[in-house]
């Protein structure tokens, strides 16, 4: 039925091009809440279609990084620069341009609980004004119907939602629009083994189709091993190392080897030196 | 070669049909579609593209699923035979291709009866308020009874903690508003009774209207707004985290621990506030008398008891425990109502207000029928 031609480019996946411009790089930032300080000359860069895992023990900042570089904290110094521009740069209709360019899948899901599920999906495309409704509805069933659920789901509140469910109409309100980026927080805590293990799938199916760069923060190594194409270990205030998920588990240093050479670490990616770095490839 | 037909300014050329193959180029995707009639546009350009023709989307740079839904809708729900496509344009409308769309059901027709039904409804709904409120009624008064039973057992740091925050911490505001209406009050009076020259009576009709009337409404009005709002809020967001379930689990009553510990609070603080606002309206009333009738201070103090009476005092402290008991009942049954979503906190939040002043204004018509059957 389809008949495709020569002109089509692969769909190239740029692993770990450290040529590529980055997406997102943040610069010798300095974050501290009163003396208590979180962060101290941090470098990051994120590089365009990978998944990026930011991994790190509790209170390391990890999802602080994360809002600073959404725009919704201030570094106390350094530079958070997105698309090739400071994110606080961003202000007006190219900070609205910006939002549309990103999707942010919170932790706890965030789905606004006076609106049903379906108006939660199509708020963002509402919102960017002059799309007819039946467009939005297709598009908002369609989106619902590849994220597994059915159009009956669509009348639900939030509040009567699962936690699988929840998850899966906050990501189909965080791809609404199609973004380059897409900023994961825990994006399976609180789900168990199966639905965590669909919850991947989705988003690696979604990866692979729609094209999109990664940054998440988790703390489940089965994650890690199954989505991320790098990973950053924050630790000491810093990117303690970053690279594929075999150069990090090599390093030397405590945290890690308690991160990913503990018991659950070895049952969680266990056998994982030997499939190799491109595990997570999709 | 572009069609002429298609090259207006609208389409910019997104269409490009020469009879035989049409071609789709530029971006098809949210940030272009959402310009004011892109949509139109685009739709009408596709329509008057011939069904016979073949299609090539391999000149479209940017695709995504707005733009392919768009495309999808204008072929009919189906991919045209010999479209070319790119290997990420497949996979797209493959996609949409594995999960078809059920047709949008009809809209409901609206019923000429619905109006009666709604008001049914209405019904229903406040004769279930009434309902739940008895019952919270019927709680309270057993929890007070196991209170006076075990006063030990009582849960008094909670209570002292919500005297300070409804009554210590309500003194500034209603001192404020007192003084002020005492003030008004006076004011006008003064230029009346000056007229013929009864200026001296402004001692009782500023004294029984204060503290008979005046001083407990008005008091009941802004700890309503004030605490009555933020006890059902506050009981709302703990049903909303889930607090009120643990509670339960924990084996620890509602009715004991949140209800009661407010109801009695209230019901301590708001007589005293009563008070309170009486002496500051009847301070303003006092200068006011003095700069607009020239009546002495002192004279005014000598005054009052005669004018006022103790009756009348008596009657302030019992409507401040009512009403206050009856602000913090209804602040806590709204609260208690609250559903998990945060349309509902707003929603109680207001009914809690508007109950609870609506039934302090109630009361005190009750109140005024009564005493004035027992000629108080």
């Amino acid at each position: 039925m389809m008949t495709s031609v020569a002109i089509a480019q692969p769909n190239e996946v740029l692993l770990n091009n450290q040529a590529a411009t980055p997406l997102i790089e943040v610069q010798d930032l300095t974050t501290a809440f009163g003396s208590h300080v979180v962060h101290e000359h941090l470098n990051l860069k994120i590089f365009p279609k990978e998944i990026l895992a930011l991994v790190g023990g509790s209170g390391s900042g990890k999802t602080t990084l994360l809002r600073q570089i959404l725009g919704l904290d201030r570094p106390r110094s350094g530079v958070v620069e997105v698309f090739g521009r400071p994110v606080h740069e961003y202000v007006g209709a190219e900070r609205i341009a910006l939002t549309h360019r990103w999707g942010m899948l919170f932790q706890a899901g965030a789905l606004f609980s006076a609106l049903p599920v379906f108006d939660n999906i199509a708020l963002p495309l509402r919102e960017v004004h002059h799309l007819p409704e039946d467009l939005i509805r297709d598009v908002v069933l369609m989106r619902l119907s590849w994220m597994g659920l059915t159009p009956r789901d669509a009348a639900l509140m939030p509040s009567e939602l699962s936690g699988g469910m929840v998850k899966r109409v906050a990501l189909a309100r965080a791809l609404a629009l199609d973004p380059e980026l897409l900023f994961l927080d825990e994006p399976t805590a609180g789900l168990d083994p199966q639905r965590s293990d669909e919850f991947v799938d989705l988003i690696r199916v979604l990866h692979r189709e729609l094209g999109f760069t990664v940054v998440m923060v988790t703390h489940d190594l089965d994650t890690i091993g199954a989505l991320a194409t790098r990973v950053a270990v924050l630790a000491e205030k810093k990117v303690l190392v970053e690279g594929s998920l075999e150069q990090v588990m090599q390093t030397q240093h405590p945290f890690i080897e308690a991160f990913f050479h503990g018991e659950r670490g070895a049952r969680a990616l266990g056998g994982h030196e030997a499939k190799g770095v491109n595990h997570g490839k999709p | 070669m572009p069609d002429p037909l298609l090259a207006n300014s609208a389409t910019l050329q997104t269409v490009v049909s020469d009879g035989t193959i049409c071609r789709l180029v530029g971006d098809w995707n949210v940030q272009q579609l959402s310009a004011r009639g892109a949509v139109l546009a685009r739709r009408q350009a596709l329509a008057q593209v011939k069904s016979a023709v073949r299609w090539d989307l391999s000149g479209i740079r940017k695709l995504d699923a707005v733009g392919a839904q768009l495309l999808w809708q204008a072929w009919g729900q189906c991919i045209p035979l010999g479209t070319v496509l790119t290997p990420s344009q497949q996979a797209l409308l493959g996609v949409l291709a594995q999960h078809p769309i059920a047709a949008a059901p009809a809209p409901q027709a609206v019923q000429w009866y619905s109006w009666i039904i709604t008001l049914g409804q209405s019904g229903y709904v406040a004769v279930n308020h009434g309902r739940e409120l008895l019952l919270l009624l019927g709680g309270l008064v057993f929890n007070l009874g196991l209170l006076l039973a075990r006063p030990s057992r009582g849960p008094w740091r909670e209570i002292s903690a919500q005297i300070f925050r409804v009554g210590a911490q309500a003194l500034g505001i209603t001192a404020l508003v007192g003084f002020l209406i005492g003030v008004v009050l006076s004011y006008l009076s003064a230029q009346q009774l000056a007229v013929f020259g009864a200026g001296q009576f402004i001692v009782k009709l500023l004294g029984v209207a204060t503290v008979r009337e005046l001083g407990p409404v008005l008091a009941a009005i802004l700890v309503a707004g004030r605490s009555g709002s933020s006890i059902t809020a506050q009981i709302g967001v703990m049903r909303v985290t889930q607090e009120l379930d643990a509670m339960q689990v924990m084996g620890i009553s509602h009715g004991q621990r949140l209800i009661m510990p407010r109801v009695i609070a209230l019901a301590i603080a708001m007589p005293l506030l009563v008070l309170w606002t009486d002496a500051v309206a009847l301070l303003g009333g006092m200068l006011a008398a003095k700069w607009q009738l020239g009546l002495s201070i002192i004279w005014f103090f000598d005054r009052l008891p005669d004018a006022i009476g103790l009756t009348n005092y008596w009657i302030s402290v019992i409507k401040g425990v009512t009403f206050g008991g009856w602000i913090a009942l209804a602040a806590c049954h709204f609260g208690l109502q609250i559903e998990p979503n945060t349309e509902s906190l707003g929603r109680g939040t207001t009914a809690s207000v508007v109950t609870s002043i609506t039934g302090v204004i109630l009361i005190d018509a009750l109140y005024a029928i009564l005493f004035n059957e027992m000629n108080l």
